[in-house]
């Protein structure tokens, strides 16, 4: 058999499922693999072992007691978790020192869904720090490497699932996408990363960053694999008021069919050009031909407002931060610093968040606390929410000529470790291209499309939809993914260098 | 400043803040119990414990609370409305913020009137209500290793978040003017008048001792109603209807010796002492706080739908004001006897005895006389006292009927409520009847005129009040069992004196 | 555009609960200007006539009913707490009196 982290997840599922291999062996393979090249990836913060090989024993006793009937689709199937997501027992540090140690008491959401599909979780990934920033340098303990070059950056703030897919350390991840959490680390490393629709997937048990933002999503080696996690996770959730109340759209079934004949795609013209790195651009462009050749018709569209996107981003958020990690004060749980009996909570809390956050985290709350106070609400964050409006505006326009948007994910591939740290606006650019679908709650897709010329790094081609058409992302995705691995001959991490 | 100069140098004005907390079986945003005296700490969740990742969602009762108390106030129900977030930090308050509304409240613009009672009668003041919104409560603190348990020089506190969470509605008045003297009247009687009304909608148990009615008073001074707004006060801890009258006098009193002084009030947080009859100041609000309010991203808005909100208003109780205006109008009182009856509590029982067979003046007597007095003495009120309306009129009837004298129904009051039954079953087990036949009371008295020979000389000659002595041995020997007037009657008859 | 004084970056670290140093705060002054001053671009479009979003969904009324469930047992709510009492969290000193 080959190896067995170099399989797919559908084709793992298949494999457990038909008895060809246990659950157990398939989640040692990993567990293995993460032994092995973790130490240089860095991609795990937590690895639950005795937890992993519990759950994927359920599955075998499940399967041999009731057979391939009393499997989910994705039984036995390894995933990575980003530590955004509350796992109940198990750390969760959101990649933060204030919460270092920490063992929530319950199970997110999507953590729940998971773990009742039999979907093994092998451990808590990297990320940076409350999920704010492109390259998970923001985490407070150590960055996460990128498989395809050890020294660069595996974007962020979800570099740890993207990069555990991207190693073949497991064939799934979840992640969480604010500004491209998501799409961005998918786009540096060759992987494929998806945000639903705003509501698409229970946010209850995510830690929230932006909460009219914040949206947990599939990260994978492909777009079917994507398709099957999505349907496990995505649907309604009473526990979460911004969820929606609708069947999940048909992501498997359009995964399963890449279609692209007689749809209409359109190249955002705000998202391209100046900006984005000439290989990225030159590789986009070769994709937009292909989709092109597939049967597509392609036009050019404005989206006028999307300029004022990244502004209105780093208004919104901050102001929804600087409030939703106030708890964050070393009363209930996480860190307490300087309770010495002597001092006040006013002093405790200030030096435990003070010690606890870092930086970039800082920065934003007090930009965040700047944009909500009084006197600065209108011109601040009151603004955004209006240039929310437009960028919504701007979609609903294009989506009357077009059925999908497109667009180069990110404006350059995986920059070197170390290099925009002292750049904070430069760092916030990363997320020109992914901002404006998070603005909106529209769904986007990044899959790989390429390598740069220049760096033989990753390149990453997005595609947006309306809100509600997450299957037309796939429908999309696969038609252009299975073009792209004909002219290749092999997936495009085959080419990864050995770690 | 004595009162009477307070009175005539200044005009008050007055604002009062009352928080309802909803009789919900569960808090606003999360399914936890909300009993009163529940262990710490065993009624709460991630959400009220503002675990990291743990959402809101809202609880369909407390809106529909909101709505028939806005309606009952005379309010406008808006349409479309948020929640909202106010961000502090306090330890009570696990997220650091609480999300209470802000600029939309579910109801506004309303009135209620409260009648209080001058030298020349009720006069019925109307008063104005900005607004009625709905926010949750906090969780408790006890404060350890100072005096009193009060915060200052406390070495610590501990924190119970059974409370966090509770439904409130917040009542707010506009600024109420024009009341000179009868500013602490009118503030303790619109407290009285509300919470009466929110007992009689059902939406809470209003018990002020156990806070689950809340009144902060707003007062400020002005030299006359010609001139702007002074400087205001608000005073917190106001924790019984005695306390709201005597609180805005105090503050009336104390603001205006400051004025005289020349000195400037303070805008500020004040506590106010029932023991000692003070305010103390607490923050001083000088700088108004920033709570950098914005539209809670982790719900949804409001739209009560108007249909639904027409059939909560035509499916509103008889409110307090028209019921006390039928009831009074139905047992023929006077505004003074209304007035009693209020006083003491007794419209429900009075009420509910009436409707049980009593005449209203009966009931009245009874629970206004001897029960009043017995809840007097056991320190409860009249519907703590242990005997039921039903049985309160069964003695009345029996009375009535002749089966008992005044005094033996006091006799049977006594047995119910220790306990012995029914008043039929204490007039059976003590033996209670009135000694109704002629025969026997003939013979007790022949043998108490037998033995005081003295004293039926005294009658015979002219000294009619001597006949007490053989009534009281009379009623003695019958163990209080007969009918007094009866027996003066019998005895007059027997010495051949006429009445 | 509003430039930012050393003292409301002080002020905003302490309606923040955030212990900062002089040092630190300078660095976030500048850091806050620059920000700031690129995105005050959106007022350049945010005019009068635009509606603010505030949800990107167009969901209202969501309820849950009035149903007890999903409380966590004393030892679960307190297991996290840097310290306990007597089953309540241990915080220190109040200074400043709330409600």
């Amino acid at each position: 058999m080959t190896d067995l982290t170099r399989m797919t997840a559908a084709r793992l599922a298949d494999v457990v499922a038909g008895g060809q291999a246990s659950a157990v062996e398939v989640t040692q393979a990993h567990l293995d693999r993460i032994t092995a090249v973790d130490h240089d990836v860095h991609a795990f913060l937590h690895v639950d072992t005795d937890g992993a090989l519990a759950a994927a024993a359920a599955v075998d006793t499940a399967r041999a007691r009731d057979g391939r009937s009393g499997l989910g689709p994705l039984a036995g199937v390894p995933l990575a978790l980003k530590d955004v997501l509350a796992m109940e027992g198990v750390p969760t540090t959101c990649g933060s020192r204030i919460l270092e140690g920490w063992l929530p008491a319950y199970d997110a959401t999507v953590t729940r869904r998971l773990k009742d599909a039999g979907v093994v979780i092998l451990g808590k990934t990297n990320m940076d720090e409350f999920a704010m920033g492109s390259s998970t340098e923001h985490s407070a303990f150590g960055p996460t490497h990128n498989p395809w070059d050890l020294s660069r950056i595996p974007g962020g703030s979800g570099g740890g699932s993207a990069a555990a897919v991207a190693a073949f350390e497991a064939p799934l991840a979840i992640g969480t996408d604010t500004g491209g959490s998501i799409r961005q680390p998918a786009a540096v490393t060759g992987t494929v990363g998806i945000k639903p629709t705003y509501g698409g997937v229970s946010r209850y048990g995510l830690v929230a960053l932006a909460s009219s933002l914040d949206q947990a999503g599939p990260c994978a080696r492909n777009v079917l694999d994507a398709a099957l996690l999505h349907a496990v996770i995505a649907g309604h959730d009473p526990l979460d008021s911004t969820s929606i109340d609708r069947p999940v759209p048909a992501v498997v079934e359009a995964a399963r069919h890449g279609d692209v004949r007689g749809m209409r795609v359109g190249v955002v013209r705000e998202l391209t050009g100046d900006g984005y790195q000439p290989g990225v651009q030159q590789r986009f462009d070769e994709a937009v031909v292909l989709l092109q050749e597939l049967g597509a018709q392609v036009v050019e569209v404005s989206c006028p407002h999307f300029p004022y996107a990244l502004a209105a981003y780093y208004l919104i958020l901050p102001s929804e931060c600087s409030s939703n990690l106030a708890k964050f004060d070393g009363m209930r749980f996480g860190l307490r610093v300087g309770d010495d009996g002597t001092r006040s909570v006013e002093e405790v809390m200030g030096r435990t968040r003070a010690s606890g956050f870092g930086e970039e985290a800082i920065r934003r709350i007090m930009l965040g606390t700047y944009a909500l106070s009084a006197g600065y609400y209108d011109a601040f964050y009151g603004s955004a929410q209006k240039v929310r409006t437009l960028v919504t505006g701007d979609f609903a326009a294009a989506f009357e000529q077009v059925d999908v948007l497109v667009s180069p994910t990110a404006p350059t591939t995986a920059f070197k470790l170390g290099e925009k740290l002292d750049d904070p606006l430069a760092m916030y650019l990363n997320d020109v291209a992914t901002i404006p679908a998070n603005l909106a709650g529209t769904p986007g897709l990044s899959l790989p499309v390429g390598l740069a010329p220049e760096d033989g790094l990753p390149v990453g081609l997005q595609v947006m939809a309306p809100v509600l058409a997450d299957d037309r992302l796939y429908r999309v995705g696969a038609a252009l993914e299975a073009a792209l691995l004909d002219r290749w001959g092999a997936p495009i991490l085959d080419g990864a260098p050995t770690l | 400043m004595a009162w009477e100069q307070a009175v005539s140098d200044f005009d008050p004005v007055l604002g009062l803040e009352v928080h309802v907390e909803l009789s919900t079986q569960t808090k606003m945003f999360c399914g936890c119990p909300t009993e009163f005296g529940a262990a710490p700490n065993t009624q709460t969740c991630p959400t009220c414990l503002a675990l990291p990742g743990a959402l809101p969602v809202v609880n369909a009762v407390a809106v529909e609370s909101a709505v028939r108390l806005g309606l009952a106030l005379n309010c406008s129900i808006a349409s479309w409305c948020r929640f909202a977030r106010k961000n502090y930090f306090y330890p009570d308050m696990p997220k650091n913020y609480q999300i209470s509304q802000y600029d939309e409240p579910i109801a506004f613009g309303g009135w209620l009137d409260v009648e209080v009672p001058t030298s020349t009668g009720g006069r019925i003041h109307r008063i104005e209500i900005e607004r009625a919104h709905m926010e949750e409560d906090t969780g408790k603190s006890s404060h350890v290793g100072g005096q009193t348990g009060r915060i200052h020089g406390a070495d610590y506190s501990l924190v119970d978040y059974n409370r966090a969470g509770i439904p409130l509605i917040e009542v707010v008045t506009k600024p109420i003017e024009g009341l000179g003297e009868m500013a602490p009247d009118v503030a303790r009687a619109f407290v009285a008048e509300l919470r009466a009304l929110v007992v009689s909608l059902g939406i809470s148990d209003a018990h002020m001792h156990q806070g689950s009615l809340r009144c902060d008073v707003n007062l400020s001074l002005r030299q006359s109603p010609s001139h702007d707004f002074g400087t205001r006060s608000e005073t917190k801890n106001v924790n019984s209807l005695r306390s709201v009258s005597r609180a805005v006098r105090y503050e009336m009193q104390r603001q205006g010796a400051r004025l005289k002084a020349g000195e400037r009030i303070v805008q500020e947080t004040r506590h106010w002492h029932e023991d000692t009859g003070i305010t103390t100041s607490g923050r001083s609000k000088e700088q108004a706080e920033d709570y950098r309010y914005f539209p809670e991203p982790d719900l949804v808005p409001l739209a009560p739908d108007a249909d639904w909100v027409e059939a909560l208003r035509a499916a509103l109780p008889e409110l307090p004001a028209a019921r006390r205006r039928r009831l009074a109008a139905q047992w023929g009182l006077s505004d003074l006897e209304l007035t009693a009856v209020l006083n003491a509590d007794a419209l429900d029982v009075i009420e509910a005895t009436v409707a049980d067979g009593a005449s209203p003046a009966s009931a009245r007597k009874w629970w206004l006389g001897e029960l009043a007095r017995l809840a007097n003495e056991r320190d409860v009120d009249l519907g703590h006292l242990g005997i039921f309306p039903a049985d309160v009129a069964r003695v009345i009837a029996l009375v009535d009927a002749g089966t008992l004298t005044d005094t033996m129904a006091r006799q049977v009051v006594d047995g119910v409520l220790a306990g012995e039954g029914s008043p039929d079953d204490v007039v059976a087990g003590r033996g209670l009847e009135v000694v109704g036949d002629d025969a026997t009371l003939q013979a007790a008295i022949d043998d108490a005129v037998a033995a005081n020979p003295d004293v039926v000389d005294k009658i015979r000659s002219g000294k009619v009040s001597a006949s007490g002595v053989i009534v009281g041995a009379v009623m003695k020997a019958t163990r209080g069992q007969a009918d007094a007037a009866r027996v003066r009657e019998l005895l007059m008859a027997r010495l051949e004196i006429s009445p | 555009m509003p430039a930012i004084s050393p003292e409301q970056v002080a002020h905003l670290a302490a309606l923040a609960r955030l212990d900062l140093s002089e040092d630190h705060l300078g660095r976030l002054a500048a850091e806050l200007e620059i920000i700031i001053a690129s995105v005050a671009t959106v007022s350049q479009v945010a005019t009068e006539d635009i509606a603010p979003t505030s949800h990107p969904l167009p969901l209202t009324n969501v309820f849950r009913l009035d149903v007890v469930g999903g409380s966590l047992t004393v030892e679960q709510a307190l297991m996290a707490a840097p310290a306990v009492e007597s089953d309540r969290f241990r915080v220190p000193r109040i200074l400043d009196e709330e409600s």
